[in-house]
Parts: C-alpha cells; sequence; structure tokens
C-alpha cells in the first residue's frame, strides 16, 4: 500500500509538468505573439515593443543561445519557455490587462465561486443519491419508469436554456428572486438562491441516472435480501446497509463532477453577476486576455490534480485492494 | 471398441448471425428507440440537405418586420432584422452535426491508433501515452475545450487559416479523444492475449495487421456505443463555445440564436430561443435514447 502510494505522490509532479507544456504549447506556440492585438488597431510601434516586453514575446520561445553568449550560460534560461515554468510555480501570473495583479484576481474570485458551487454540490449530492435509492427500491414500477425518463429530458435540455427560461420565468416574470446581483457576506445570500437552484436543476438528470445503475447493482445482493428478512425497515434498509455499500461509486463519482461544477458555476456566475472564476474567465475570454485564461487553466488543473490524489490516497487507505492494481 | 473407426461428423453448421445483425435483430425490437433513430436520420437529412443548398439558403432573406410573434407563415417568427427563426432554425442543424461529425473522426482518427498502440506494445509507448491523457484529462473539461477553442482561433494550421466554427471542430477533436483512448487500451489489453490474436501473429501477420484487422474489428462496437453518447456532448458544447463568441460567426448556430435570444427574452421575444431550445432539446432526447438502445443490443455483457 505504501508502494502505491508513493508511486501515485512521484506521478503527480509529471502531470503538473504535463498540464504546463499543454498550456505552453496553446498558449505561447499555437497562438503566438498577441501584443499587437493587446495594443489594439492604432497604437505606436513603441507600445507594441513595450507590450512584447510586458508578456515576455520579445524572448526566443525555448532557450536564449544570444542571451547565453553575452551573459554567461545560465542566461540560456531566459527564455519564454522558462519564464512560463517559473510564473506558473511560483504563482505569479504577472497583470491582466485590467492592470491588476492575476494572482489577486483568481484568489478574490474564488469566494464567490465557491459560495456558488458548494450548495450545488452538496444539494445535488443529497438530493439525487436518496432519490436513485428510492427509485431502486421499485425498479421497472411506474414511478421508476417516470424518473428516468424526466431524467432524459433533463439530460437532453441545453443548460444554457435552463438558465435562461428559469431566470426568465422565476425572476423576471414571476418576481421570486432577485434577477441579478452580488453582495458579499451573508446579506448577499438572497442573489445565490436561483442559481443555485438552477445549477441542481442541470445537474440532476445526469447524477440520477448515475446513481440509479449503482444502487440497481447493490440492491440485488444477498445482504439486502438478508436484512429484510431480519425485518427491518425500509428507511434502515437504504441509508445503513444500501449506502454504505454504494459508498465507492459515489467517491469516484463525486470527485469527478468537481470539473463539471466549474462548468455550471461559468455559466451561473455570468448570467447572474456573481464576480466568481467563471465570471473572470468569460470577461478574459472577451477581452482576448491570454494570460488571465493561462493562469485559470493552470490553477484549476493543479487543484483537480490534488483532489484526484487526496481521493487515490483514501482509497487505498480505505480499501486493501486497491493498491493490487 | 469398434467405434473408432466411424468416421468424424461435423455437426451441420448453419450460417451463425453476425454480432451486428443479432444486435439490429434486438434494437428493431424496441420501438421507442426505432421513433429515435427515425428522428436522428431526420436531422442527419436536413444537415446534408442545408450543407448541399437544398433547404434554407435563403435564411439572410428578410421576410416580414423585426419580432414578428409566430404565426402560421412563420412558425417561429422573425428576428430582429426580419428574418425567420424558423429557416435559420433549420440552418443550424449543419452547424451542429458538422461539429459532431468532424469532432468525432478527428478524436477517432488520434484515440483508437493511440489506445491500441499502448495496449499493444505496452511498455515505453505505453506510459508516455498513459501520461499524455493523464495530463489532458487533468484539466476539466470544458475548460479545457475553452482553453483549445480560444488559442486556435485566428491561428492558421499548413496555410489554412482557422476561423470560427472550423477551431471548435479542432478544439472538441483534439480534447475528446482521451475517454476512447483510455477505452481501447484497456479492450486491447484484454484480447491481446486470447488465442484469436496468438494464431494471428503464429502465421505470420504482422503487428499493424494484428491490431487493424483483427483486434480493432473487435471493438467497434464499443467505439460505436461510445460515440452516440458523445453526440450529444459535442452538440451541447459547440452550443457553449458559438455563444461565448468562440465559434460560429457569419452563419446562423443554435448557440449564436441563443446568444442573440439572451436579449430578447427579457422583452418578452420569446421565440428565437425556444426554437433553438427545441432543435437541441429533439436531437439530444433522441441521441440519448437510441444511444442507451445501441449499447443495450451491442453489449454482450448485459444480454439477457
Amino acid at each position: 500500500m505504501l508502494s502505491y502510494i508513493v508511486r501515485r505522490l512521484l506521478y503527480t509532479p509529471l502531470i503538473v509538468v504535463g498540464v504546463l507544456l499543454v498550456t505552453f504549447l496553446l498558449f505561447r506556440v499555437v497562438q503566438g505573439d498577441v501584443s499587437s492585438d493587446i495594443a489594439g488597431k492604432n497604437a505606436s510601434p513603441e507600445t507594441i515593443a513595450e507590450i512584447r516586453k510586458e508578456y515576455g514575446y520579445d524572448k526566443p520561445l525555448i532557450i536564449n543561445t544570444e542571451a547565453a553568449r553575452e551573459r554567461g550560460v545560465l542566461a540560456v534560461f531566459d527564455s519564454q519557455f522558462f519564464h512560463h515554468f517559473k510564473s506558473a510555480l511560483t504563482l505569479d501570473f504577472g497583470r491582466s490587462r485590467s492592470k491588476q495583479k492575476i494572482s489577486t484576481l483568481l484568489m478574490e474570485g474564488a469566494i464567490p465561486s465557491l459560495s456558488l458551487t458548494a450548495p450545488i454540490f452538496l444539494g445535488l449530492l443529497i438530493t439525487s443519491v436518496s432519490l436513485s435509492m428510492l427509485v431502486a427500491l421499485r425498479r421497472g414500477g411506474p414511478f421508476d419508469t417516470s424518473v428516468v425518463v424526466v431524467c432524459v429530458m433533463g439530460m437532453s435540455l441545453p443548460i444554457l436554456a435552463t438558465i435562461l427560461f428559469g431566470q426568465y420565468f422565476l425572476a423576471h416574470k414571476l418576481g421570486w428572486f432577485p434577477v441579478f446581483g452580488y453582495e458579499p457576506g451573508l446579506a448577499g445570500a438572497k442573489y445565490f438562491v436561483l442559481p443555485a437552484l438552477l445549477g441542481m436543476l442541470a445537474g440532476l438528470g445526469g447524477d440520477v441516472r448515475f446513481y440509479r445503475t449503482v444502487m440497481l447493482d447493490e440492491i440485488q445482493s444477498d445482504y439486502i435480501r438478508t436484512a429484510r428478512a431480519k425485518g427491518q425497515g425500509t428507511l434502515r434498509i437504504l441509508y445503513k446497509h444500501l449506502l454504505k455499500n454504494a459508498m465507492i461509486p459515489i467517491i469516484s463519482k463525486v470527485v469527478l463532477a468537481i470539473p463539471f461544477l466549474f462548468l455550471g458555476s461559468l455559466l451561473l456566475e455570468r448570467f447572474f453577476g456573481i464576480p466568481g472564476l467563471g465570471y473572470l474567465m468569460i470577461e478574459a475570454i472577451g477581452a482576448r486576455d491570454s494570460q488571465v485564461i493561462m493562469a485559470l487553466t493552470f490553477i484549476i488543473s493543479i487543484l483537480f490534480v490534488l483532489g484526484n490524489l487526496a481521493t487515490d490516497v483514501c482509497y487505498a487507505l480505505v480499501d486493501p485492494r486497491v493498491s493490487l492494481n | 471398441m469398434t467405434a473408432a473407426t466411424t468416421e468424424f461428423v461435423p455437426p451441420s453448421a448453419s450460417a451463425g448471425r453476425s454480432l451486428w445483425y443479432d444486435a439490429w435483430l434486438r434494437f428493431k425490437r424496441n420501438k421507442l428507440a426505432m421513433v429515435m433513430l427515425g428522428v436522428v436520420l431526420l436531422y442527419v437529412a436536413v444537415g446534408i440537405g442545408v450543407a448541399a443548398g437544398w433547404l434554407t439558403a435563403d435564411w439572410k432573406e428578410s421576410v416580414g418586420p423585426s419580432y414578428a410573434a409566430p404565426s402560421w407563415e412563420h412558425p417561429f417568427g422573425t428576428d430582429i432584422f426580419g428574418q425567420s427563426v424558423f429557416r435559420k432554425m433549420i440552418y443550424g442543424t449543419k452547424i451542429s452535426l458538422s461539429v459532431a461529425f468532424f469532432a468525432s473522426l478527428l478524436s477517432i482518427g488520434i484515440g483508437v491508433p493511440m489506445g491500441a498502440a499502448a495496449g499493444f506494445f505496452r511498455g515505453v509507448v505505453d506510459e508516455v501515452i498513459v501520461w499524455l491523457y493523464s495530463t489532458l484529462s487533468s484539466i476539466p473539461g470544458l475548460l479545457l475545450i475553452l482553453a483549445f477553442a480560444y488559442a486556435l482561433q485566428g491561428t492558421s494550421l499548413f496555410g489554412f487559416k482557422l476561423t470560427g466554427i472550423t477551431s471548435v471542430y479542432l478544439a472538441l477533436g483534439l480534447t475528446s479523444w482521451v475517454g476512447l483512448c483510455r477505452l481501447i487500451r484497456g479492450e486491447v489489453i484484454k484480447h491481446k492475449d486470447r488465442d484469436y490474436v496468438t494464431a494471428a501473429t503464429a502465421y505470420g501477420a504482422s503487428k499493424t495487421r494484428v491490431i487493424f484487422r483483427h483486434v480493432i474489428p473487435n471493438v467497434t462496437h464499443l467505439i460505436l456505443i461510445d460515440f452516440s453518447l458523445r453526440f450529444v456532448g459535442f452538440i451541447h458544447a459547440e452550443v457553449i463555445l458559438s455563444f461565448l463568441g468562440l465559434g460560429a460567426k457569419s452563419e446562423p448556430s443554435w448557440g449564436v440564436m441563443i446568444d442573440d435570444a439572451r436579449l430578447e427574452l427579457s422583452r418578452g421575444y420569446w421565440w428565437q430561443m425556444a426554437a433553438a431550445t427545441l432543435a437541441i432539446f429533439g436531437i439530444s432526447l433522441a441521441l440519448n435514447i437510441a444511444g442507451d438502445a445501441l449499447r443495450d443490443a451491442l453489449d454482450p455483457k448485459i444480454r439477457t
């Protein structure tokens, strides 16, 4: 088990390097020099040169042989490639096009984002697991069939439609929720209710369908029959026996769901004016601010890698079979 | 024992049904899935019709006042320029299906050979390919697609300028092969020690031949199942990319229609939004149901 954990730990830096290579390839090699784009149409050559210098486009891509000849061997690393690695690993991403420090922007965006995704995440988990257990209990019956039909329909609805129609009818027309806005602290909670509900609604179909299959696999097991034969109540069977045994697939799914939470919040934040990371991303795409997009991609990926690592290590600690693979 | 002299008579062999025919028979029994397959084929026919210029080539034409409500003449009303929303909806089919088609093509073209190579050769090749897809799958899906689409926008490839929808093809294709590659790798590892592979190697088939003529045909049904369900993801991704301004530019797509409709909705002009939603919902529902039925029909493990 220890060797598994050590192997897993050693693999993580390799993945981080991979993510850095992908972002470098995308934003420095494929996209290349965007300084004239940043400067605008009527910029003077001096302004463009200044921007090129600030973002490092004036340096060679991989190695700087010219600087090495002038300033010694170590200057060979004075290239876009090594600056990309350095800025990512020191979490110093420079400034955005609006002249704000990107690391500050990221930290400020994290709180509103989490205040939206955390309730969606928990609410979705509790609702979909409970619902799927109830459905699995009545397998093949009219309740089961109608839930499956509704789930497939929910999965087919584009998320943009859920958000836009939900905002239009529930906030605009009926006035049950504020349409738009943000306030830090508890006073702002009212602005989060509708986006959180819509986020849950968008994810419910797929989740219930997934957990239903998991529960169906378990509910035919002998231990359920034994529990029934002992005369235990339905609720106790569901939460005490079934849920415990279904925990491993649930945990895997929960970790895999984290990146999708970002997708939900990306669009939700945009429509409900919540100044989180998703909002930042969409603004950056609109402003063609590559540095911000790069920083966001890197940070979220690293969080995801660390989350995955933590889950795998927990698995190995909880379930001895895992380390055999 | 004199019976030993009796000549061995092989049991009369009737031609067996192939996996595909067998699956088709099972699929056909599912009435709902057949209807949904019909819906998918209808969308495909419409998409081809638009691409060939037979349908709604005149979508640009102004047919009435701006924001005319739905009527018999204009089933989904008109937009700000007085263009028929119905025609735009029909035209959007082409964009949506072409994205799903090209992204799938690219993703199969990368994922299948890489997965097969990793599973068959193992060793260093396997390590590198696994590292590559582990890296890509560490970047959350939509973020990766957005980053690709954003970076590819406006760049040129082999002298061919990537504008709007072509960068969406590439972004989706280059990011979606990961799941397929992992699937094929796992299957090839399972298959490579089977007798038929040993037999093929024994009579001198080359490695490439073993992979492409013997192993891949045995996993084709998995590719098909994977893609029937992945198509829905491609269609929804195109909508989000176009909506964010990273997709179609000068032609109507369902995502562009939703983007236009965003501001119209608060003024009570709901029809453009409704048309795009309905179009996306229809093809997604059909693909979801037909895809599930296809999996039930093709996957021998859950045969009853």
